[in-house]
């Protein structure tokens, strides 16, 4: 199409073919600049704090509007209150109980190989709701409405009532991202809860459907791992802090180097009806942060 | 002046839409990506210019929120806007069918892209599954919000086009 004649006065407008062009250069160096290094995110959640703050405000609107809407579809108003309260109510009691239910696995369980006593124990925890799940289908992240401005950091790790969910990737003033484990990027350091063995949580798109994730690179000469054995996150992970419940061996096979295992885990997490998380606010120590704290 | 305001808003319309409201109303986990039509739309009602620039304030709402890398979603849609443009010139506003392909076609572009940038480079070959279980719904779900949404995408333009026409004649 040839440009259309301007008349007069008017202003002189780029063809499109140059705006592809320059644009296209634009993003290239946006991707690599994200991609090798962190100088962008400062930049982007100032711009979040002005422009996408507003924003963040009518998707909230909008979705709790929204969520309550198709819900009195289905039950009647006044239940959705006491719902939700009852839901918080449950979510706490299920931690207590998981909490319960794993001192009382180390006290039945002669091999103590840890003392797990104080893990999973009082970690502060901020709820928040889910906003916004990813625009797409092929990743699982979502935006909850907590953000730095409530002391939220990157790489907290995120909760929902009886497991882990993910962590925090990227924080705004008043907005999160989380990625999920089931993501399909996403790989997680795990533990055996019963053997205390080390293995690989990692997210498949493909798995996703029927609700489980895999896990890898599990060392277990004696064959002590059974199905039905609880995982949860190591001790060695740098992301996470040791204990917190992942999920259930559903299936486990000996890979064909005969040395490892892998297999299906049944996340604790029901990832398909999230509302509502747990932040912890406590960040797992790592080596750097040590030595600069002391 | 009316155009910017108009597509600003819509664009953040459908991704709160995207990302909220069809969270809900999803089938099997798959959400529709509104963002595609309106960036296909606008590439084949306004021609290639108009197209790239939606594609890549889509893209790059999108990006923001949810991209691992910053831009890569905005080259992919405004690319789609771009390639949408060259269409213009056999779009008809009373013509269904076109559009129709195009969005259908657009979102096929975009999951493959999509793949083979963040799936492919990262091992995951099992190029039939995606496409069966992601690809495939997504671009079915797309068709049929088509169908709902760009009468009133076209509706919007129609209605753009006759007041901007009226104000260039008020000036002259």
């Amino acid at each position: 199409m040839s440009p259309i004649v301007k008349k007069k006065g008017e202003k002189f407008t780029l063809p499109g073919k140059y705006l592809l062009f320059i644009l296209t250069l634009l993003c290239t160096g946006l991707i690599v600049i994200t991609f090798n290094t962190n100088l962008l995110s400062a930049p982007i959640s100032a711009v979040g704090g002005s422009f996408i703050a507003p924003l963040q405000e009518g998707i909230s609107k909008a979705g709790s509007w929204i969520a309550t809407r198709s819900e009195e579809l289905v039950q009647i108003r006044s239940l959705i209150r006491e719902n939700e309260e009852l839901k918080a109510q449950i979510d706490e009691l299920t931690m207590e109980n998981i909490r319960l239910q794993q001192d009382r696995y180390e006290l039945t369980n002669l091999r103590q190989l840890y003392d797990l006593d104080e893990q999973y124990d009082d970690y502060e925890k901020i709820g928040a709701r889910i906003i916004a799940k990813d625009s797409g289908n092929w990743f699982h992240s979502f935006v909850i409405n907590k953000g730095s401005d409530d002391g939220l950091k990157i790489d907290m790790n995120v909760m929902a009532g009886s497991g882990l969910v993910g962590r925090i990737v990227d924080v705004g003033p008043n907005w999160s991202k989380v990625m999920s484990i089931i993501d399909d990027n996403s790989n997680t350091s795990g533990m055996v809860l019963s053997t205390s063995d080390n293995l690989m949580v990692r997210g498949d798109l493909e798995l996703y459907a029927d609700g489980l994730i895999s896990f890898e690179k599990l060392t277990d000469k004696a064959d002590r791992v059974v199905e039905g054995d609880k995982i949860v996150t190591s001790n060695i992970s740098d992301k996470y802090l040791p204990g917190i419940l992942i999920g259930y061996i559903s299936s486990i096979n000996v890979d064909s180097n005969n040395l490892t295992k892998s297999g299906l885990i049944t996340p604790a997490v029901d990832f398909e009806h999230l509302e509502e998380v747990l932040v912890i606010t406590q960040l797992k120590q790592t080596v750097g942060s040590s030595i600069g704290d002391s | 002046m009316k155009r910017v305001v108009t597509s600003a808003f819509l664009i953040i319309i459908c991704f709160l839409f995207q990302t909220t409201v069809f969270k809900g109303l999803s089938f099997g986990g798959i959400v529709p990506n509104l963002l595609i039509i309106l960036t296909a739309s606008f590439g084949f009602m306004r021609g290639e210019r108009t197209g790239l620039i939606i594609g890549f304030f889509c893209g790059f709402l999108a990006d923001i929120f949810f991209g691992n890398v910053l831009g890569l979603n905005a080259m992919i849609y405004m690319y789609i806007g771009y390639a949408n443009g060259k269409f213009n010139r056999i779009f008809f506003p009373e013509d269904i069918k076109l559009p129709i392909c195009l969005i259908f076609a657009s979102d096929l572009a975009y999951g493959f892209l999509y793949y083979i940038t963040l799936f492919l480079m990262r091992k995951r070959f099992h190029i039939g599954y995606y496409f069966l279980n992601i690809m495939l719904p997504e671009m079915v779900y797309t068709i049929l919000i088509t169908l709902l949404l760009y009468p009133l995408v076209l509706w919007l333009n129609k209605k753009l086009e006759d007041s901007e026409k009226r104000s260039a004649r008020k000036f002259v």
